[in-house]
């Protein structure tokens, strides 16, 4: 009996095979072997894709994550920012153009951009007459004011960047509209509107940057009588060429239609091309990719770029790689060294992780050369004012240089090594296969890393971003990666190495590096108007910053796009992270 | 009978309070026993680098700045007697069952909860009848027909459907017959009241993949039930008094067989209901699934208890339902 038993579980077992293989080789198939490698055309990176003016049709878009907030002054995302303008006119914007060209300001609801003439404590901008809201009502210079002032009170809209109460109102004396007694909710003292069409914003320091949060779409404007607060997120007032359709439902959809009031004569940019645009978010990763190649779908709103699985399609196929785009996003991927936790408050054992790193194997765990360029400085090529160096060259493909690794243990008088302990975000794939990188190249040298995971939710608030417990679980290393809010080094620079951005927590200078000299160079290039002049200071600090050792960089980080054939006007913009911009594109 | 239905529902209340309690301690307590403070809890719900005083604001916005058992007792006095909100500009009255505001978006919890349970019904419904049906036939007639082809066939198949998770058959089935052969273009969930056949198209493919997954398991179960009971000694008595073989086996056999089976499909059908999250993420649906998903991955710690609660609810009621159906499918319960 127990012999046909046994052969019959067998041909069970074998069936069950048979079917899982057969199933597992179509979900594979597709690719055709995938032997040959493409490169991405790029083409997005360098021109405007696909040029036309031909309106109407439907813009199907897809998301594989949720905007935080859909209201303009609540939200932080960068893929939020260029959404936004879809719908509401900050007072700037970025010219949609390809390259450095996207850095440029086009001034959007402002007509030009704003002007100081003390110094950068005062900016003045002059608003575009009859430009009109959904409900056909004037937008007036103190809804503008009504809109910056609302982004002061974080009980209301939390997410937003804080940079306008930080600036405006450096001694939080005003609680934003909401618990403003003024009859007219307009009684923050820092911004004047001398007329209808005029807006000043006053500040006691000078700060070079202003335009750049100009460019906010918290400079949105809001009638302070449509104003829901809290519930402004369903249903914004546009100001721009098209509104939300009903209300919109986060994690589940957004329609836009065009708004009626819009006047094409008060606005030189928006092309409004579809007549609608259907958002729908939370969906499926993978399948977004595959509805982008199916065409059924024309943008993943996320804009950090397509999934692995797409990625080989991507790769191995001549005709999506045409229609691919590896673009630089900003951002750094770096590991930040505690500059407390012992030993490494000694420069040295520093430095040592600096040259000890295998940069090319870490390069490789960030998705090989689609995912990463190989960085030895902190500021990314990309961004104005730039320049690539090497302070601490280890290796001709950056693999560690151990002798000189080990030259420097021995400086820091630990030439037998030491233990630590390295963290990195548990839910991203990349970090924690660095980590092992790390690990190993540290090895070699005599450091011992043990590695903690922690998600990535909680890893500013409860974990790495809190000294207190960095402090306590002596961490040496931790893993991090930073996009700027804005294209500026001021941007890129300011939250990562400013002594006066350590937090008790939800901080971003990791490696709480608080030197008189790094803080100096950082308000004395706010104060510099002058690019040329900036630039040379913002390089000198980078210099700074790497000579302490505190950061080492391994990558600037690329996003592979994929852009359907059937979207017009498409083009990578460096100004929101490397995805394409969303203002004119149309569907043909 | 009424008596029995009274004290079922008193037990599904304590349920409900523990099941809470439970979430409650593991989203406050557990990271306070790691030393976290209430400052670092709210600053996971200010945006980027966040200052001091937004995270103070942010942290009395939310409540987080009382204590824990205050936090649970505001939440359970808004389920039984609703709650105020401040959206800045005005009140707002959120009325009983009030499951808060979401930490995340400000929006109201249960309109939005309410919005996906329609969703994960039509997906639960439909494909509990196709696995159930496929399921128990092919075990039955595998059962009959032990160690025929059929039988090895059909019992690779369910070890086949066992061991494939739905985030793999149902990517592979899009990738077949969404994008490969465009039968079921664009899946997408279409109320059932707008077009039912539009609604039944687009599920198509979801029910399948959910119910590939459970008629496999059911299908061993009838099969394992069916060869037991065949076997009892009433059968034979049955088959004795010269009844007709189809009446022994769904009469006599497979209405043994299927008692244990409903007590599984009773609960398969709650838990589902409570979100089919795997087939949900795979197809985009918005159902309490994705929802629950959403709300963890975000921490959204209203959203989470709401969803918790229905699914509880949704378990809670099928167990209450298969008790009662017991008692009409085995003769055995009804006293």
């Amino acid at each position: 009996m127990k012999h046909p038993v046994t052969r019959r579980r067998r041909t069970q077992a074998l069936i069950g095979m048979v079917a899982v293989t057969a199933m597992a080789a179509t979900a594979c198939g597709g690719g055709g072997g995938g032997s040959k490698k493409y490169s991405p055309s790029n083409k997005a990176i360098t021109e405007v894709v696909n040029q036309s003016t031909k309106k109407g049709g439907t813009l199907k878009l897809v998301s594989s994550d949720k905007f935080d907030s859909l209201d303009p002054g609540d939200m932080y995302y960068a893929s939020a920012w260029n959404f936004s303008r879809l719908m509401a006119r900050p007072l700037l914007t970025f010219k949609p153009a390809p390259g450095n060209a996207s850095y440029e300001f086009a001034p959007d609801l402002a007509t030009d951009v704003g002007k100081t003439d003390d110094g950068g404590k005062t900016w003045t901008y002059h608003l575009r007459k009859g430009v009109k809201y959904e409900d056909g009502t004037e937008v007036k210079a103190s809804d503008v004011k009504y809109a910056v002032e609302r982004t002061f009170d974080k009980e209301i809209l939390p997410n937003g960047p804080g940079y306008f109460a930080q600036y405006l109102d450096p001694d939080g004396t005003y609680k934003g509209p909401y618990k403003d007694s003024a009859p007219d909710k307009l009684g923050l003292n820092a911004i004047e509107t001398p007329d209808d069409y005029t807006i000043v914003f006053k500040m006691k320091e000078p700060f070079a940057d202003f335009n750049y949060l100009a460019a906010l779409p918290q400079t949105a404007p809001v009638p302070p009588a449509k104003d829901t607060g809290k519930e402004y997120v369903k249903h914004p007032i546009a100001s721009g060429a098209y509104m939300v359709d009903g209300q919109y439902e986060p994690g589940k959809a957004v329609n836009l239609v065009r708004n009626p009031n819009w006047d094409q004569a008060t606005d030189p940019l928006r092309k409004a091309l579809p007549d609608r645009i259907e958002l729908l978010e939370k969906q499926d990763a993978n399948d977004v990719d595959n509805r982008l190649f199916a065409g059924t779908a024309q943008l993943d709103v996320v804009g950090t770029g397509v999934q692995a699985a797409a990625q080989n399609k991507i790769l191995t196929d001549k005709k999506l790689a045409d229609n691919a785009d590896d673009a630089i996003s900003g951002a750094l991927a770096y590991l930040a060294v505690s500059s407390k936790t012992p030993p490494f408050d000694n420069v040295h054992c520093r430095r040592a992780v600096q040259y000890a790193v295998n940069k090319s194997q870490l390069q490789r765990a960030q998705g090989g050369e689609v995912g990463s360029d190989i960085a030895t400085n902190l500021m990314p090529p990309t961004l104005a004012g730039s320049k690539v160096t090497d302070m601490y060259p280890n290796g001709a493909k950056h693999t560690g240089d151990v002798a000189k690794a080990k030259d420097e243990l021995k400086q820091c008088g630990k030439a037998d090594g030491f233990s630590t302990v390295l963290t990195a975000r548990a839910n991203r794939p990349k970090e924690v296969a660095g980590a092992t990188s790390v690990q190993n190249a540290l090895a070699k040298v005599g450091i011992k890393v043990e590695i903690r995971q922690y998600p990535s939710g909680d890893y500013f608030s409860q974990f790495a971003g809190v000294p207190k417990w960095v402090a306590e679980n002596k961490v040496g290393i931790m893993f991090m990666q930073w996009g700027p809010d804005f294209p500026t080094q001021f941007g890129f620079f300011q939250q990562i190495v400013d002594g006066r951005a350590i937090k008790p927590a939800g901080g971003t200078n990791l490696s709480e590096l608080n030197d008189p000299a790094v803080n100096g160079l950082i308000d004395q290039a706010t104060r510099t108007i002058d690019p040329a002049q900036s630039a040379a200071i913002w390089q000198q600090l980078d210099q700074k910053v790497m000579e302490s050792a505190v950061i080492v960089p391994f990558g600037w980080t690329k996003s592979l796009l994929y852009r359907p054939s059937n979207v017009t006007n498409l083009v990578v913009t460096p100004a929101y992270s490397g995805m394409y911009d969303y203002l004119n594109i149309g569907i043909q | 009978m009424i008596f029995y239905l009274l004290r079922r529902l008193a037990g599904a209340v304590v349920l409900l309070l523990i099941v809470t309690m439970a979430v409650f301690a593991i989203f406050f307590l557990i990271p306070r026993l790691g030393g976290a403070t209430s400052d670092q809890l709210a600053a996971r719900y200010v945006g980027k680098s966040p200052t001091p005083a937004a995270i103070e604001q942010v942290k009395h916005s939310l409540g987080l700045d009382k204590s824990v058992p205050v936090q649970y007792g505001r939440f359970v006095k808004g389920i039984v007697a609703g709650k105020d909100y401040d959206t800045g500009v005005r009140k707002v009255h959120c009325a009983p069952p009030c499951l808060g505001f979401s930490f995340r978006n400000n929006l109201e919890v249960w309109p939005r909860l309410q919005d996906r349970i329609p969703v994960t019904l039509s997906l639960a419904a439909g494909a509990a009848v196709i696995w159930l049906l496929a399921g128990v036939s092919i075990g039955v007639i595998s059962a009959l027909k032990r160690g025929s082809l059929w039988d090895r066939f059909s019992m690779g198949f369910a070890l086949a459907g066992v061991s494939l998770p739905p985030f793999f058959t149902g990517l592979v089935a899009l990738a077949l017959f969404s994008y490969q052969w465009p039968i079921f273009k664009g899946v997408h969930y279409v109320p059932f009241l707008d077009n039912p056949a539009s609604w039944a198209w687009n599920l198509v493919l979801p029910w399948l993949t959910l119910a590939f997954l459970y008629a496999a398991l059911y299908a061993r179960l009838t099969r394992a039930g069916m060869l037991e009971t065949m076997s009892e000694d009433y059968i034979r008595t049955a088959r004795a008094k010269g009844l007709r073989e189809r009446d022994v086996i769904v009469k006599h056999g497979l209405r043994a067989a299927l008692t244990p089976i409903l007590t599984i499909f009773g609960m398969d059908v709650g838990l589902l209901l409570g979100g089919a999250i795997l087939t949900e993420q795979v197809y985009s649906l918005n159902g309490v699934g994705k929802f629950a998903v959403e709300a963890i991955g975000q921490q959204d710690l209203p959203e989470v208890l709401g969803v918790t609660m229905i699914a509880a609810i949704f378990v809670i009621l099928a167990n209450l339902v298969v008790d009662l159906l017991y008692a009409v499918v085995d003769p055995r319960v009804r006293t």
